[in-house]
């Protein structure tokens, strides 16, 4: 793998001294290609078994738009859940803190002052129950499988309680939430974008700035971080406050889609969203993992969703279908790990 | 032909070699029933190995054992147990969720039809406990609610549970409180009695001299003395043995000569230390180090040394006591702050505590200076590899490609890493054309103080020199280092100044040039008196 690498480098001979390096970002970038090869084949036979059991419904613009709005909302929340797993954590409360997010900002106290309170009220909800998974994991000490056990336990019941366990709809005020949904631009609706947004920023942050790598090195090392002079206590509390963020704003989409904030929202999102960053490669063990590789896994899920609705097929052989997928897809990476070295 | 005269074991010529290190080099050993033999050596001096061959851990590359006069091969652990030999560890292995009983037991479980029979493993248990005097541990008691002494009872125990005609000891009562190690003696005579052997293994002569029979002493992979009287040998002479090298290790020269370096100029105080204590680690440490001096810290594993280092870093919290930075504290318990304020700590176990093990040699390197290379938190990556390819190739860090993963480096080439990690700076340097010795300063002010805590662990004969041409190289730049080793040649052959540090005391202050390997070694073996 030397020869090709040098020859594309050979006309650049000036900048010698960083070049090995931007070589290798490349080369990860490549490696991580690679490893997401199997994603895609998966997402393109997904596509074919699609367009040819269903030939007049999947390969349709509604069919293409109702699997990227599925997508969206675990999509979000597939994006915090990215970073704790990677920084070494893992969050099993997403679900039930973006339905408590859905019903905080649903109620008629908040409605009452409008979408943008509504939208601000689920960031809130979120970002602040994601602060005390973080507060009880990083200064308490718990362990995060617990913590955010009791964290899931919990805002479900809380959401119960705010709601009395009853659907709570959007005032006809407030459509504005619901335009997010309806609304389309260049024939998708806007919460695509706002997943396409949160996405980006989270590759971004993870793979480009201070904040990412020391992510990184929490999850991989958490002693040499802080020997390293990383505060990985300060670290792992914004993690999960990061994912507390994303359940906000994932809980502002599906309100937008279902026109509702409810309790029941959400339920077992937290095991769709960390089959998806397991799938897309990510170590359950920290250190190790691309929000690439999450968000194909994501979409690798989502289209199996789709295809067993659009062939009328039992939801029970839907998750026996998931989980033989995740399954294989451990197997073939940890394949993948032991070669390269 | 088997010799009733024979002793109980005999290694001839035990030959061992790992990839680049032989680590036993033609070893004989002799021990006789019923007495106690103590194995004395250096750290490095091939103890562990020699251990691990005789439990069947590893298999020498030659040499003979023979039990009874009969040669034998101990093929793996289970081989060496069922001629009757037991190995207590360091590191206790048993299971903190069991009990005592089912520790005692693991592996040979009295059991029918896969259901152990309880009460006959706990009367069997109680007996064994009562055999070693301490009948008072309850068998059903869980093991992670012993003390340290108990759970080596139940080491010893475990031990007995076997036909056992050989226990071997490692450092027992490094553990151990006074009282305790009593008792151990007590348990060790006992077993004598009954006609057990006991290899013993200590740094501690005043325990050796109590409880043993003979000595054997190991340097460099050979037994230069068998079978010594352990009660009638001179320390002097046992030290003798044990010091001096046959490899001998190149230095690089002080600075203005060997004598007298840290008074030789007006070199600025940077690091100073006030009285500080980690409740039963150690206590009331107080010293200075001055830009350009290296300040050694020689003393046993568990004398508190490493505590000492990564307490002045801030990875513990002091109990009591001060650090002083520039004349400035620090704040205590908080490594972020200290490497802000320009400490640098290589930790002693560099796998699990330094490196990024699943990450390029790069963001080894640039993991501790990150918020030099941000402007709000976006990395400005062309500097951060700029700055990192200048460090590989300053420190000739080999192969010199920032992108190979780290674990795939020899244990030399990681230190450097580690020592890298330090030194990169915030500013741009030469573009590329810089010789190879340019860049091994940091901008003035942002390194001040590197704490190196055995920075030759693991790395073979070769990159001990050049890793010490580097540390001196990077104390006459200015640096104020403070380096911890076991290695008593190094700390004297490397160090300025030396603290001789025993069970959590400074019990010695000196230049390095003014003391000899034997005095050291004889003040941190001394004795366990206190």
């Amino acid at each position: 793998m030397d020869a090709p690498t040098s020859q594309d480098t050979a006309p650049r001979t000036k900048q010698q001294g960083d070049r090995p390096y931007t070589r290798s970002m490349m080369m990860l970038g490549r490696l991580g290609e690679a490893r997401h090869v199997g994603l895609v084949l998966a997402l393109v036979i997904l596509a074919v078994i699609g367009v040819v059991t269903q030939p007049d419904n999947f390969a349709t613009s509604s069919n293409v738009v109702s699997i990227l709005a599925l997508a969206s909302t675990i999509g979000v929340i597939t994006v915090g859940a990215t970073f704790v797993i990677i920084g070494g954590g893992i969050d099993l409360s997403v679900g039930a803190v973006m339905a408590l997010a859905s019903v905080w900002a649903t109620t008629l106290a908040t409605q009452s002052y409008g979408p943008y309170v509504m939208a601000l009220c689920a960031i809130l909800v979120g970002t602040g129950a994601g602060l005390v998974n973080g507060i009880l994991i990083a200064y308490g000490r718990l362990v995060p499988f617990i913590a955010t056990l009791a964290m899931l336990v919990a805002a479900r019941g809380l959401a119960q309680r705010m709601s009395d366990r009853r659907t709570q709809l959007l005032q006809p005020e407030n459509n504005a939430i619901e335009s997010l949904s309806t609304t389309r631009v260049l024939g998708l609706p806007l919460v695509v974008f706002i997943f396409a947004a949160v996405a980006l920023i989270g590759w971004l942050v993870l793979n480009r700035t201070t904040f990412g790598r020391r992510t990184f090195a929490v999850g991989g090392n958490p002693e040499a971080a802080r020997l390293a002079g990383i505060n990985v206590r300060r670290h792992t509390l914004l993690l999960y406050a990061l994912s507390g963020l994303c359940c906000g704003i994932a809980a502002i989409i599906i309100m937008a889609r279902t026109t509702t904030g409810s309790s029941t929202h959400g339920d077992l999102y937290e095991l769709d969203a960390i089959a998806a960053v397991i799938i897309g490669g990510t170590l359950l063990t920290g250190g190790r993992g691309t929000l690439v590789g999450s968000i194909l896994g994501l979409l690798v899920f989502t289209m199996i969703t789709n295809l067993f609705i659009l062939n009328g097929l039992d939801t029970s052989d839907q998750l026996i279908a998931k989980g033989v997928i995740i399954v294989i897809a451990v197997l073939l990476q940890r394949r993948g790990l032991r070669s390269p070295t | 032909m088997s010799n009733p005269a024979a002793p109980l074991l005999e290694m001839r010529g035990i030959v061992k070699e790992f990839p680049g290190v032989r680590a036993l080099d033609g070893v004989d050993l002799e021990v006789r029933a019923g007495e106690v033999h103590c194995l004395l050596g250096q750290n490095g001096a091939g103890k562990s190995t020699l251990i691990k061959v005789l439990s069947g851990a590893h298999q020498p590359d030659s040499g003979q054992v023979l039990w009874l006069g009969e040669e034998v091969r101990l093929a793996n652990p289970t081989a060496a147990m069922r001629l009757g030999i037991a190995t207590i560890y360091q590191e206790l292995d048993l299971v903190d969720g069991l009990t005592v009983a089912e520790n005692i037991f693991l592996g040979h479980e009295n059991a029918r039809l896969g259901f152990s029979r309880r009460a006959e493993m706990n009367r069997a248990a109680r007996e064994l406990l009562g055999r070693l005097g301490h009948g008072e541990i309850p068998p059903t008691r869980e093991v992670g609610r012993l003390p340290a002494a108990g759970k080596q009872v139940v080491s010893m125990a475990r031990a007995l549970s076997h036909d056992t005609r050989l226990i071997i000891m490692d450092e027992p009562s490094a553990a151990l409180a006074h009282d305790e190690v009593d008792n151990l003696f007590r348990i060790i005579r006992e077993l004598a009695a009954a006609g057990v052997a006991v290899i013993y293994i200590s740094h501690r002569l005043a325990e050796i001299r109590e409880i043993g029979d003979r000595v054997t002493v190991l340097k460099d992979g050979r037994a230069v003395a068998v079978g010594l009287p352990a009660k009638h040998t001179q320390t002097a002479e046992i030290v003798a043995l044990m010091t001096g090298r046959t490899v001998e290790y190149s230095f690089p020269p002080r600075r203005g000569g060997a004598a007298g370096a840290g008074a030789g100029g007006p070199a600025a105080e940077v690091l100073r230390v006030a009285g500080l204590t980690l409740a039963g680690t150690f206590y009331d440490v107080s010293f200075a180090v001055h830009a350009g001096e290296i300040l050694g810290l020689a003393g046993l594993v568990g004398s508190g040394r490493s505590e000492i280092l990564e307490t002045i870093y801030g990875a513990r919290r002091a109990s009591a006591g001060r650090v002083l930075l520039d004349g400035r504290p620090l704040r205590p318990g908080d490594t972020s702050v200290a490497v802000r304020r320009g400490m640098g700590l290589a930790p002693e176990e560099r796998k699990s505590q330094a490196l990024l093990l699943d990450e390029s040699v790069a963001s080894n390197i640039s993991v501790a200076s990150m918020r030099r290379y941000a402007s709000f938190g976006w990395l400005d990556r062309r500097r951060e590899l700029a700055d990192v390819a200048a460090q590989v190739r300053a420190l000739d860090i080999r192969p010199a490609d920032p992108r190979r993963p780290v674990k795939t480096l020899s244990g030399g080439n990681q230190q450097k890493t580690v020592l890298a990690r330090w030194l990169v700076s915030g500013r741009r340097q030469g573009d590329g054309e810089t010789g190879p010795a340019a860049p091994l300063l940091p901008p003035r002010g942002a390194l001040k103080v590197l704490l190196l805590d055995e920075p030759t662990r693991g790395v073979d004969v070769g990159a001990r020199a050049e890793l010490y041409a580097l540390i001196r190289a990077l104390a006459d730049q200015g640096i104020a280092v403070l380096l911890v080793s076991s290695e008593v040649p190094e700390v004297l052959g490397l160090a300025d100044r030396v603290l001789v540090i025993r069970e959590g005391h400074v019990i010695h202050e000196a230049d390095a040039a003014e003391l000899a390997e034997r005095d050291v070694l004889n003040m941190i073996m001394e004795g366990s008196a206190l």
